[in-house]
């Protein structure tokens, strides 16, 4: 025992050494890019990357005389995965804040804008909105659920001993990079990809590490096949990789200064943005959360995916159309048109592959679905695939060019968006984080399943009133703008249009209020499960073990 | 069937990868490698140039503030955006521009031709408080912009050469002279024969913000929204054209 012991420690320790070969790197880049720095962003940012250095130093030290980088090869790494739970919450509620606030800044422009507080204005806010749903919320629920779906479905531990740390803690400061950076006003100006240039090439090392990190377990695996849930993870890493890295491609003003222009412009600038933009939601909004419904939804009804073949098709199908949809967001641009009706075509066509998903999860409940009645978290699962569905023909819809010609520039469009957001991935991120807390933290059930049953309800109300009340401005917007009057004039100036924009703001963000207190509810939910607490209820399993009852089905 | 054979793909996660980067690329390589035939995807129009050190730096601020989140610089080719903003929107127009700035939400009216339709003097009331002079509109104010130096002045001339790098067709003239350049736009009485000579007699020089002490951002933004949509002349351009059409 004690001699295998030592033979342990006298082993080179990789991980160990790459992740403080990392940390003096970016240690010394940062003092040096500190010393120099032309701009505010990036003399803020060198200061930000050698806290997190010195922090990260620190922790080396403290878990290196504690033992604390030793790890039993025999268990699962499940400690990274409840920070995940955790950081997911806390990044949910702020991005939702976030955009509440933005929310109300147009329902109530005199209010929320404050003259000597610029970097408060729409224009910044709105990518810290976006990023931090997308991104920080999204993101980190894709890393917890893949490293706890990975090492379930291939009976390994996490590959490459504290090099998920490193993955963990490296993508919470991007996020924190890309925040500060956007209230600062260091961005790269095209949507969804904001970050600026040394903020992407941190997140690049970061995500070539948690390929890695991936693979390295799919390798470890004792298990012959790779289960489908991991299929769809490999597609989302791989290919945000790829998108991450041609969009952002860029040229420095100089190595010192946070300002950069893009290697592409006008139009291949804008069909190179929008093939990455719509795959953002291709691969980081539906592969990944695929994945999560895949393993998810079957461990819930306690039932296997309902078709094997299905899901190769769906797979396949899904990633190849996805790729091509990008230009629909261009229609009647100065795009070529070939580039457009291509565009067009495959998004009408990606509605079937997306079906097929909703479908395969869907009738896997098939001989469960009772368990819709005494199970919220499965309700959650099963409400978000509802609107997977929904907003998957919507967006076939708008991509027809006629359709779209209407439907483009207004608030239809942020309606679609958020059917999607709100609808399927937060609903199947909630159903998978109330999921994950008791297995993670071993307790027997969640504090309180009526809490959820009171989260399900206020998310799904405020989902119908943001959607319903974008319906309302974007297709109202639209037909005001297109108006003529019996003179073959023009009915409304734009500002007109503006103004009757009113009511339907007021709503929508009341719409995200309701679905903000719905996750604060899940936060307190969470944290109460991760205490221990149980609230007096009956459990449900007594109703599962009635007799009566089995025998009545 | 091919369901048989899938199973080799499912037991080497290398293959998979592999026919997963192969399966997402073609899409993309479809789409998007054709564009960069020029000669194809862009119009041959008179009048198209590189912004000048001021109107850069301005739209430099116009990024950094976020303005494409609510205006889009896009007029599409249908009968009330023409009657509404002007001439559909051409490719060439937006080919120096890095990043594009197209943009994808109307929540303002549409800027691709904003440049000469109102005076200096009402973009700078406008940006400082939009609802002094549209009492309905939802714009945030801008006023610390006015009185504030322009941030990049003195890296003027990088920025100019990052453009360069990625391919706008500036001139090592246009490099050196740059920061010249832009105090010589916004100050009427600096000798701006240099600034016209190398961005042609359509440039505007003025004192866009009304302060004559400074150059300011206030200056920088309100010469770039002025340029806008201006600098093609639609007069000699024949839409209808077989080399136009696409």
């Amino acid at each position: 025992m004690e001699t295998s012991r030592n033979y342990q420690r006298v082993q080179v320790r990789f991980d160990i050494a790459f992740v403080a070969l990392v940390v003096i790197a970016i240690a010394l880049l940062a003092v040096f890019a500190a010393s120099r720095a032309e701009d505010i962003g990036m003399a803020f940012h060198s200061w930000t990357f050698l806290g997190a250095a010195a922090l990260a130093a620190l922790a080396l030290m403290f878990n290196g005389a504690n033992n604390g980088l030793e790890y039993d090869p025999k268990v699962y790494s499940d400690a990274i995965i409840r920070y995940g739970v955790i950081v997911s919450t806390f990044w949910g509620i702020v991005g939702m804040l976030a955009g509440v606030i933005i929310a109300l800044q147009l329902a109530f422009p005199e209010w929320l804008y404050f003259k000597e507080f610029g970097f408060l204005n729409f224009g910044r806010l709105r990518p810290l909105h976006t990023s931090a749903v997308i991104f920080a919320f999204g993101g980190n629920v894709l890393m917890a659920t893949s490293f706890y779906v990975v090492q379930r479905t291939c009976r390994a531990r996490l590959f490459g001993g504290i090099l998920p740390w490193f993955v963990f803690w490296g993508y919470q400061l991007f996020i924190v990079l890309a925040a500060s950076g956007y209230l600062l006003g260091v961005t790269s100006g095209q949507e969804y990809a904001e970050p600026t240039w040394h903020v992407d090439l941190w997140l690049t090392v970061v995500w070539v590490a948690y390929l890695l990190v991936f693979l390295g377990t799919l390798w470890k695996r004792k298990e012959p096949h790779i289960y489908v849930a991991n299929w769809f993870y490999l597609a989302f890493i791989v290919t945000i990789a790829m998108l991450h890295v041609v969009n952002n491609a860029a040229v420095p003003t100089s190595i010192f200064a946070s300002s950069s222009y893009p290697l592409f412009g006008g139009v291949q600038n804008a069909l190179t943005q929008w093939w990455y933009g719509h795959n953002a939601v291709g691969f980081f909004l539906t592969a990944g959360f695929l994945a999560i419904m895949y393993y998810f939804i079957p461990k819930q009804v306690n039932r296997p995916i309902y078709s094997y073949q299905l899901s190769i098709v769906h797979f396949w199908a899904l990633i190849f159309i996805y790729i091509w949809a990008g230009p629909h967001h261009l229609h009647y641009t100065a795009l070529p048109q070939w580039a457009q009706t291509l565009g067009m075509a495959f998004s009408i066509v990606l509605w079937m592959p997306s079906w097929g998903g909703m479908i395969n999860g869907l009738m896997t409940l098939s001989g469960a679905w009772d368990k819709l009645r005494t199970d919220p978290v499965l309700r959650m699962f099963v409400a978000s695939l509802a609107f997977y569905g929904m907003s998957t023909f919507e967006g076939p819809v708008m991509s027809v060019r006629a359709v779209n010609s209407l439907s483009h520039y207004t608030d239809w469009t942020i309606g679609h968006v958020h059917s999607g957001a709100l609808g399927w991935v937060g609903l199947v991120s909630f159903g998978a984080l109330y999921a994950l807390t008791p297995w993670l933290w071993k307790r027997e059930r969640l504090y309180s399943l009526k809490l959820v049953e009171v989260h399900f309800w206020l998310s799904t109300i405020g989902i119908l009133f943001y959607i319903s009340s974008m319906w309302v401005s974007g297709i109202q917007q639209g037909l005001m703008w297109r108006d003529y009057n019996e003179f073959g004039f023009l009915t409304y100036s734009f500002v007109e249009t503006v103004k009757a924009m009113h009511l339907p703001y007021v709503v929508r963000a009341l719409g995200g209020l309701m679905y903000l207190i719905g996750a604060c509810i899940m936060a307190y939910n969470l944290w109460m499960t991760m205490r221990g607490a149980v609230a007096r209820q009956e459990p449900l399993a007594a109703l599962q073990a009635n007799p009566n009852l089995v025998a009545a089905q | 069937m091919i369901f048989k054979h899938h199973g080799i793909i499912e037991r080497n996660s290398l293959i998979m990868l592999v026919c997963i980067l192969i399966v997402v690329s073609i899409g993309g390589i479809v789409q998007i490698a054709p564009l960069f035939r020029i000669e194809q995807t862009i119009e041959k129009v008179e009048g198209v140039r590189p912004y000048t050190p001021l109107e850069l730096a301005g739209r430099g601020i116009y990024v950094r503030e976020g303005c494409y989140v609510c205006h889009s610089q896009m007029i599409r080719p249908l009968r009330d955006e023409i009657e509404r903003y002007g001439h559909y929107s051409l490719a060439a127009e937006s080919m120096y521009d890095h990043p594009f700035q197209w943009g994808s939400k109307r929540t303002g009216p549409d800027l691709a031709r904003v440049g000469g339709k109102y005076s200096d003097a009402w973009h700078v009331q406008h940006l400082i408080n939009p609802r002094a002079v549209v009492p309905e509109s939802i714009m945030p104010p801008y006023a610390f912009l006015e009185g504030r130096e322009i941030g990049i002045k003195d890296d003027i001339d990088k920025h100019i050469l990052a453009n360069v790098r990625v391919g706008v067709p500036y001139s090592q003239a246009d490099i050196d002279f740059a920061k010249a350049d832009l105090m010589a736009q916004a100050d009427p009485n600096e000798d701006s024969t240099g600034l016209l000579a190398r961005y042609g007699n359509k440039v505007t020089v003025r004192d866009f913000d009304g302060d004559p002490t400074k150059v300011t951002e206030m200056d920088a933004l309100v010469a770039y929204l002025q340029v806008l949509g201006t600098m093609v002349d639609f007069k000699t351009y024949e839409p209808e054209k077989a080399q136009n059409l696409r």
